[in-house]
């Protein structure tokens, strides 16, 4: 198998910095580590074995009805991951609230499958699929962990910044409620293509 | 095979939709319970944090049998009230808010009294209580609309039927770091010890920007920036007591007939007025029998 595969969603071609794929959901879910991580996972899971089955039955889809064949699927495993996190991760589930089920409108699974899957087996698929998600889950991450400690002051809601630090029990600190708004998640990601294209000279437009 | 006649297409799609549905059926149906038991463990716990109760569940091994024991020894009876305040059937922790918030919205909107009296009877609304070591509350829920989604709580009532014990609130959606903060105890922390009444008259909390002074007894400070959720929370409860408030005069006047705070002996007859005392509280109280 082409190493490429699994090297290149990583950060050649990563789906939120290079490809632009799947920015709302990061937005929307890094406001806490727990959160962002969860989604991470979910999104991993869902474009792996959609990814999967759909080249597994790439040959036998009627093409005029492929996307919705696509549709049906990812939303297959969109609604299996939100009724298991309803069962066994019931606080997860509800912070997600609804952005568990807008998995579905995620543009990498339906770009991975299109680009990918369609014409490829299903194990390059799947690993091409778990590839991109883990690529899409660095950076949630990436901006879970900034946003958690400098707009809560916690990881994984634990205290990290010392209580005594705040100006509220008479310190110099304060944290900045920016942070927790989606408008500085987007500022973030922004820095994070700035760094990245920095040191990646062939991403750079002529 | 020609995978794009239009037979093929149909028979696949058919297929392709049975063979998706029967396993999100089966799923769904296998975890079910679970997702239900969720449901009613969250929904326990929040009734005793309003009970200032189980704050520290988070932190026990198993939390699920901390909650559960918790609410069994606390919550030591539960009813559903019609809107004379009279006990009907059922189970209250089974009751819809949200459907009983509809029915308050459209009581309040209603255009004659006629209508509202129809509206009226179809509510329940439920009531729980709780016994801890010294005291019996009674808890109160409410369901409303916030500025993005439903925000609701529970607020526990000492047995004065005036003074507020604890209360907590929660939210669909409302703004992070803004209308969200509503579920932070730093801000329901503050509805401990207000009133729900003033001259002897019910009067809802307030929630407004400098109502958190010590001497307003009815009011508590807004956040400032979420001025909509605040407001909206302030209806909320507003409309949801006023609905109880045949259930409170009926509790009023049993403690003023006969077992009122001034038959507890807490404070001497002369200082009993209105079934309540003048100065409610251990100081005046020591003050008051030192001078006799």
């Amino acid at each position: 198998m082409n190493k490429d595969i699994y090297r290149k969603p990583l950060f050649k071609a990563n789906p939120i910095t290079v490809l632009v794929l799947g920015v709302c959901s990061s937005l929307a879910v890094t406001v806490q580590l727990k959160g962002a991580i969860v989604m991470a996972l979910s999104v991993t899971l869902v474009t792996g074995f959609s990814s999967m089955i759909i080249s597994m039955l790439r040959n036998t889809i009627p093409n005029r009805i492929r996307i919705i064949v696509q549709l049906v699927i990812v939303a297959m495993f969109v609604i299996l991951i939100d009724q298991f996190l309803k069962a066994y991760a019931y606080d997860v589930s509800k912070q997600l609230s609804v952005y568990i089920g807008l998995i579905i409108t995620n543009c990498i699974i339906m770009g991975r499958i299109e680009a990918f899957a369609l014409g490829n087996k299903p194990v390059p698929s799947l690993v091409d699929g778990l590839a991109n998600g883990f690529g899409y889950g660095m950076v949630l991450v990436l901006l879970a962990f900034i946003r958690e400690l400098f707009g809560s002051g916690t990881l994984f809601g634990y205290q990290i910044i010392p209580q005594s630090w705040y100006v509220a029990n008479g310190g110099f600190y304060e944290n900045n409620g920016l942070m927790i708004l989606p408008p500085m998640a987007l500022i973030l990601v922004g820095c994070i293509i700035w760094i990245q294209r920095s040191a990646q000279k062939d991403l750079q437009e002529q | 095979m020609n995978t794009n006649s239009n037979t093929y297409t149909i028979i696949y799609s058919t297929i392709l939709v049975v063979v998706v549905a029967g396993v999100l059926a089966l799923v769904s149906s296998l975890l079910k319970p679970r997702q239900q038991d969720n449901i009613a463990l969250e929904k326990m716990q929040t009734i005793l944090r309003a009970a200032n109760l189980g704050a520290d569940a988070n932190e026990q091994a198993d939390k699920t049998a901390y909650i559960k024991d918790l609410y069994q020894q606390h919550i030591t009876n539960s009813y559903i009230l019609n809107y004379k305040g009279e006990v009907i059937d059922g189970e209250a922790f089974n009751v819809d808010l949200k459907a009983q918030a509809n029915i308050i919205k459209k009581i309040d909107a209603a255009k004659d009294e006629a209508s509202a009296e129809a509206l009226k009877a179809s509510l329940k609304l439920p009531v729980f209580v709780c016994t801890t070591d010294n005291q019996t509350l009674n808890i109160f829920p409410c369901y409303g609309a916030g500025l993005w989604g439903a925000i609701w709580g529970y607020i526990s009532v000492e047995d004065d039927f005036a003074t507020i014990h604890g209360a907590i609130f929660d939210h669909e959606s409302e703004t992070p770091g803004l209308g969200a903060e509503i579920a932070h105890e730093k801000f329901y922390g503050k509805f401990a010890g207000k009133r729900l009444e003033k001259d002897g008259a019910f009067k809802s909390i307030a929630i407004v920007k400098g109502g958190g002074q010590a001497d307003n007894v009815n009011g508590v400070d807004a956040i400032s920036g979420a001025t909509i959720t605040c407001k909206a929370l302030e209806t909320t409860i507003d409309s949801w007591f006023k609905e109880y408030l045949p259930y409170f005069n009926i509790k009023k006047e049993a403690v003023d007939a006969g077992n009122s705070p001034c038959g507890d002996g807490c404070c001497t007859d002369s200082t009993c007025t209105d079934g309540t005392c003048a100065g409610h509280d251990a100081d005046s109280l020591n003050i008051e029998s030192t001078n006799k």
